[in-house]
């Protein structure tokens, strides 16, 4: 149920506070299509539409293709647009994210992550995020209903930069955040209008004085020209979300960063991990904590660019790290973000042992005892500087 | 025997139960349908349909993407393929150009079918290759929560048209028949011996065959729309609002009016896809 007027500690799922965001946020248009887990975002942003709490012009379409279709015209045009989806909903927009990242359109999207199919599943994992993770769109992901409702006034402005100008999507687990329960702190109306302010576009095809063009044909002799450029531009995106992050927590009292380091600095084995299971994980690092272990935690927040200095600097003093994956990068060896922490900490000269696993697909429970379990190999990792099995599956 | 009044007991016609469950996989139900859906009601007319048709369940394929009725493939004992939103025509024409043997049944939604699937829906009724494909029209997204659909009534309640549809619904049969399906048809849950009979017509003609099935998404749809309950439904848009094309010409126009049509709408011989392919291969492997 889309809630009203608010104050102060409210409890809500994910999906009500992202609605609740983007009813703050006011955004020109709303091209949506509804696919489980995310159809509450819509739903609930639907009733704010229909009365009239808000000024966006929501489009129903036909299709997640007609829906990133329809936000790439409206933003062309010079709207603020945004829109929710998951899994195959993503999938089905994934040839129009290239569209949206090569034109530099910073349309915001909010993937409640889950899996693909085949088999069809409704549950969460990661592969529909991480199948687009070379779109060119940027990635935050978040581990509480909290951090999604903050990361999408973050994902506005650092998609809208001038430095950057380029798309943004905000992953949350499915069911798991979108559907739980969490007292969150919600902002109000006026500082996040204040925090989020007017989107001024620099091109819009609305402006006929200064006519433009999108999407045109480019040869070999300029086409590898604008990829450098979007290149650059989503490398410069890293430190616009420091800069972005670090103006959100002055205002907010909530800092995020680039990742979340728990109890990592004087830890000698850690495991690496998105969303909501590095709160599963953080109780088994209390728990062995109170063992006496040095075990930490690395929980990255901005995923695409990915901040690979910034995570070889908070990895490098461990002895051995595992990093767990919810999604298979089919084929490659490990999961999409063993490949690039591994790939970030070759560069040292002593490196921290790494390993790659794979847990929880399709919805499959992650429970602490799975953690302790990836702890206690880690562990070992660390004592006899020997990494017994680089890859496998957990929690089967 | 004698009867309590002591007159003479006509001798009763024995009729057997049909077997249901020689069609179902009992292990996957109960099904996920809600109280009062008409999906239900489909699925038996299906299966009594295959079972009159003397299909061999071996050589059934049923296919379907995504939806509350793409989940029939899930409880039928065929060959069954569920695949992606939209895509199951796709699926299955691929499927039936493989192997034309198989009667490839496609299980669909009006969402599923004519909006996200809608360019495969005229594509493949204007290739008309053999494929029986029977939407499910309910005018709801029933899946994720009632949404409009495209076959959803100006006017109507929907959680994206909270002021009444604005947008005209489409006519599955018309669209069938105007992309060039040889085969266009409409039943509805409500006349379900009627429906099992134009089933079973659709999978003995060659060629693409469509069936526009009116049934109730009470949940959703009727909620929203005031109705008090499936039977009402049933009774007001599946009853009242359609006319049999047997009827039609008896009746006087103001009784017609504003009513869809039920019964076979379309039927025409024309060459089938698959056989067009065959016989271009061998003239052409003739002529070297």
């Amino acid at each position: 149920m889309a809630i009203t007027g608010t104050k102060g500690a409210t409890g809500l799922t994910g999906n009500t506070a992202i609605a609740y965001a983007m009813k703050q946020i006011n955004p020109d248009v709303a091209p949506v299509y509804p696919i489980t887990p995310s159809t509450g975002i819509v739903e609930d942003f639907s009733s704010y539409v229909a009365d009239g709490a808000v000024d966006t012009e929501l489009i129903t379409v036909e299709s997640e293709h007609s829906a990133m279709s329809a936000c790439i015209g409206a933003c062309a045009a010079g709207a603020r647009v945004m829109t929710a989806t998951s899994s195959q909903g993503l999938a089905l927009m994934w040839e129009m994210l290239y569209i949206a990242s090569g034109m530099r359109l910073p349309i915001v999207l909010t993937d409640v992550n889950r899996a693909l199919s085949a088999p069809i599943n409704i549950h969460c994992d990661h592969s529909d995020s991480m199948g687009a993770r070379d779109s060119g769109w940027i990635q935050i992901y978040s581990e509480t209903v909290q951090e999604a409702y903050d990361n999408l006034f973050m994902a506005v402005r650092i998609a809208e930069h001038e430095h950057v100008l380029l798309p943004a999507m905000v992953c949350m687990d499915g069911f798991i955040t979108s559907h739980a329960i969490e007292n969150i702190n919600l902002i109000g109306d006026d500082s996040v209008r204040e925090f989020v302010g007017e989107y001024k576009p620099a091109h819009s095809l609305l402006d006929t004085g200064n006519p433009i063009t999108y999407g045109a044909m480019t040869l070999p002799d300029t086409y590898i020209t604008f990829k450098h450029q979007q290149s650059k531009a989503m490398a410069a995106a890293k430190d616009v979300a420091v800069e972005i992050s670090a103006e959100f927590g002055r205002k907010f009292g909530r800092n995020y960063g680039l990742f979340d380091a728990y109890r990592l600095a004087d830890a000698e084995a850690a495991i690496v991990i998105l969303n909501s299971a590095a709160g599963t994980s953080k109780v088994a690092v209390d728990e062995l904590r109170k063992q006496g272990k040095k075990v930490g935690l690395l929980r990255p927040r901005l995923f695409r660019p990915f901040p690979f200095e910034e995570i070889t600097g908070a990895l490098k003093h461990l002895k051995a790290v595992a990093v767990l994956d919810r999604v298979d990068s089919m084929n490659a060896f490990g999961g999409p973000l063993f490949n690039e922490v591994r790939s970030a900490l070759y560069d040292l000269e002593k490196r921290p042992k790494v390993m790659s696993r794979i847990y929880g697909l399709g919805g499959r429970d992650y429970k602490v005892a799975d953690a302790v379990g990836a702890f206690e190999e880690v562990l070992k990792a660390a004592a006899t500087g020997r990494v017994e099995t680089l890859q496998k599956y957990i929690t089967l | 025997m004698s009867s309590p009044t002591g007159g003479v007991v006509k001798k009763e016609k024995v009729s057997v139960p049909f077997d249901y469950n020689k069609y179902l996989r009992p292990n996957k139900l109960p099904h996920i349908w809600c109280p009062g859906c008409g999906h239900g009601i489909v699925l038996k007319a299906m299966l009594r349909a295959i079972h009159n048709a003397g299909l061999n369940k071996d050589n059934v394929c049923v296919i379907s993407g995504i939806g509350c009725s793409s989940r029939t493939p899930g409880y039928v004992d065929f060959n069954t393929l569920h695949t992606l939103h939209g895509r199951a025509l796709s699926f299955a024409t691929g499927v039936k150009f493989a192997n034309p043997k198989l009667k490839v049944i496609v299980v669909t939604g009006d969402g599923d079918a004519l909006a996200i699937g809608g360019n495969h829906f005229i594509h493949t009724c204007r290739r008309n290759i053999d494929l029986t494909v029977l939407v499910f029209t309910n005018a709801t997204y029933g899946m994720t929560g009632g949404q409009y659909s495209p076959t959803t009534p100006i006017g109507s309640q929907a959680t994206t048209s909270r002021y009444g549809n604005i947008e005209p619904p489409f006519d599955a049969c018309e669209m069938a028949k105007a992309s060039g399906a040889s085969f266009v048809a409409r039943g509805t849950a409500y006349h379900t011996l009627e429906l099992e009979k134009t089933i079973q017509e659709a999978l003995e003609h060659k060629g693409t065959s469509v069936v526009d099935i009116i049934d109730a998404c009470p949940t959703y749809f009727g909620r929203m729309n005031k109705f008090k309950g499936a039977s009402q439904m049933m009774e007001e848009i599946e009853k009242d609002k359609t006319v049999s094309v047997k009827q039609v010409d008896k009746l006087p126009p103001e009784k017609v009016q504003g009513k869809m049509l039920r019964g076979v709408l379309h039927k025409v011989d024309r060459p089938e896809y698959c056989e067009q392919y065959e016989t271009l291969v061998m003239e052409k492997a003739k002529a070297k």
